[in-house]
């Protein structure tokens, strides 16, 4: 390593150990814990910062946060999947003695022998690390991908495909067209109006039939079929646009609480 | 003084406006970290000056604020806590706002989670956000929260039919048959509402498609912005409503002050994000505007040439 890294890494290291002290300070009065707290305030600001420094240039100080942060990532899932799966879900129907020894209450009542066959699927499923009997761990694979599909296969199809057709289904004069005269003497122009409930409803079908006609590659896009065609990338592009919007909203919220952090918890400048 | 500084962050931000959209029309390049320096200065100037703004709530929140509105006293409502600490920003004020909407109408709560890390994050925000303003409400008779469960949607494909078959207890052990709020309640189908928070798998989707379908039971959703558009089309003939980001939480708590004014004294970070979230916006708009205006420019000169 060069000279200035060093260096650099021995200021950084300094101001850590600083605002941790005055962290620290700061937090007496108020929590018995103060130095771990001051501790953990001071590497969360730390390594918050670390992160948002890639932004000027790749550099080890996000590397050892990238790292740190799949590592315990990592760990923390492997030993939520034991302790919440097996020890919760599967030890207490399997046997008093396992029960009682992971202090999880025993349930008798779903003693069932039906439940080794996950154990040995789970155990099967582990055979991928063996050089020799990795294929052993696509039987449990294809039973997992089998039993996942065919239960989701009715859900989705009832929900996101025959409700969503059924949706799409809408009244284009409104539910409560009772006449064009009835509907220009009670011309209500809110959001819950009957002329912006049709204007919705025309957008839906619209938007729905000329999006279909974009993806029918059957016929040439020519003429009024082109026109349509040329209105449902239109509609795509908008919704693209919605979900970019959406998008851009959620990083900003995720910065201004990392901000907010930062400000508040760690430097105190604002209540 | 706040006043001063939202005005000193504005014209530092349009100043600065100003003199890249002269850059750029110099052909200079503009390096991409002046970008980022423009966001960060976008978002922190409004949280160090707080600037707010009026939100209305649209229908597609106001749906599911008037749903909890006028359930009938005495409901029961799940609020399942499906997010972890990266979607936490953007949900968890929406959690608090919808939390403290059925405390105040009487309603009772029964809390959960379908991700590991919700369960803390809902340990969190009870003891901090929520139950402070209600210190008269009690545990197991007013609210429960049976914890997190793994299965993802293994867990709600049982649940709808029998809740107790996959949580037997509470997350203090107490057993659900001896919970006041369960006498009545044996699944999913026998609540009045359900309300997942979240943005991730399984999450408010997996709500819709395997409890609130198949058991014909409402369905509310608070989702990450990022997952918004995803939501509506099931709106409304699926779900009942949709916060969608911050900007839906923000658009609730202003309806839950427009309607219950006590909370106005209660902190609103939905509406406290607005700020931040409105400059940035501005900003990146902006930014829009004098990509197209250089490359516009740029290809008229082309032309020309």
């Amino acid at each position: 390593m060069k000279k200035t890294t060093y260096l650099l890494m021995a200021v950084i290291s300094a101001l850590f150990v600083l605002s941790w002290i005055l962290k620290a300070g700061s937090l007496s009065g108020e929590t018995d814990n103060y130095v771990i707290q001051g501790f953990l305030i001071t590497f969360s600001a730390f390594l918050t910062l670390s992160v948002l420094s890639f932004l000027y240039a790749d550099n080890p100080l996000y590397k050892f946060a990238e790292h740190l942060f799949v590592g315990v990532s990592a760990a923390f899932w492997m030993c939520m999947g034991f302790w919440t799966t097996i020890v919760q879900n599967l030890i207490p129907r399997l046997s008093d003695g396992l029960s009682s020894f992971f202090e999880v209450p025993p349930q008798p009542g779903d003693y069932n022998f039906f439940f080794f066959i996950p154990v040995i699927l789970g155990i099967l499923l582990l055979m991928r690390l063996s050089p020799k009997g990795g294929w052993i761990s696509r039987w449990p694979l294809a039973f997992i991908i089998g039993t996942t599909a065919g239960l989701n296969f009715v859900r989705y199809l009832r929900s996101d495909f025959i409700k969503q057709i059924s949706n799409t289904f809408v009244p284009l004069l409104g539910t409560e067209w009772q006449g064009i005269g009835h509907f220009f003497s009670n011309l209500d122009l809110s959001a819950s109006g009957q002329l912006v409930t049709m204007a919705a409803n025309w957008v839906i079908f619209l938007g729905v039939f000329c999006g279909l006609i974009y993806f029918y590659f059957s016929k040439e896009h020519k003429g009024a079929f082109g026109a349509a065609s040329k209105v449902g990338i239109w509609v795509l592009m908008l919704t693209f646009g919605a979900s970019f919007g959406y998008t851009v909203m959620g990083r900003i919220s995720l910065l201004v609480g990392r901000i907010t952090f930062l400000f508040r918890d760690w430097l105190e400048i604002i209540s | 003084m706040d006043n001063i500084g939202v005005i000193i962050s504005l014209i530092l931000i349009l100043g600065g406006l100003v003199t890249l959209l002269i850059r750029s029309l110099q052909a200079r390049e503009v390096d991409r970290r002046i970008i980022f320096l423009f966001i960060f200065l976008a978002v922190a100037a409004p949280i160090l000056f707080p600037m707010t703004f009026k939100e209305k709530a649209t229908q597609v929140v106001k749906s599911v604020f008037d749903k909890i509105e006028n359930l009938p006293e005495g409901s029961t409502v799940l609020l399942s806590f499906d997010f972890d600490p990266a979607m936490a920003p953007e949900v968890q004020p929406m959690a608090n706002a919808i939390s403290r909407h059925c405390f105040e109408k009487g309603h009772k709560i029964i809390f959960m989670s379908l991700w590991a890390t919700g369960q803390a994050l809902l340990s969190h925000s009870l003891s901090e956000f929520i139950l402070p303003g209600f210190p008269e409400k009690e545990n197991l008779v007013d609210y429960v929260s049976i914890g997190y469960k793994a299965g993802n949607e293994g867990v709600l494909n049982v649940i709808i039919t029998d809740i107790q078959k996959m949580f037997p207890t509470d997350v203090n052990s107490v057993p659900l048959d001896s919970i006041p709020i369960f006498d009545n309640i044996e699944s999913c189908k026998d609540l009045d509402f359900i309300m997942s928070i979240g943005g991730g798998k399984p999450g408010p989707k997996e709500w819709v498609l395997f409890v609130g379908d198949p058991g014909d039971v409402p369905v509310g959703v608070g989702v990450a912005a990022v997952v918004a558009p995803q939501m509506y089309p099931y709106y409304p003939g699926q779900i009942v409503g949709i916060l969608g980001g911050v900007k839906g939480a923000a658009e609730y708590e202003s309806e839950l002050i427009r309607v219950h004014p006590r909370f106005a004294e209660m902190d609103t970070p939905g509406l406290r994000m607005m700020g931040p979230q409105t400059l940035a916006h501005v900003v990146i708009m902006a930014f829009i505007v004098i990509g197209n205006v250089v490359f516009f420019r740029g290809r008229r000169r082309e032309k020309k040439e």
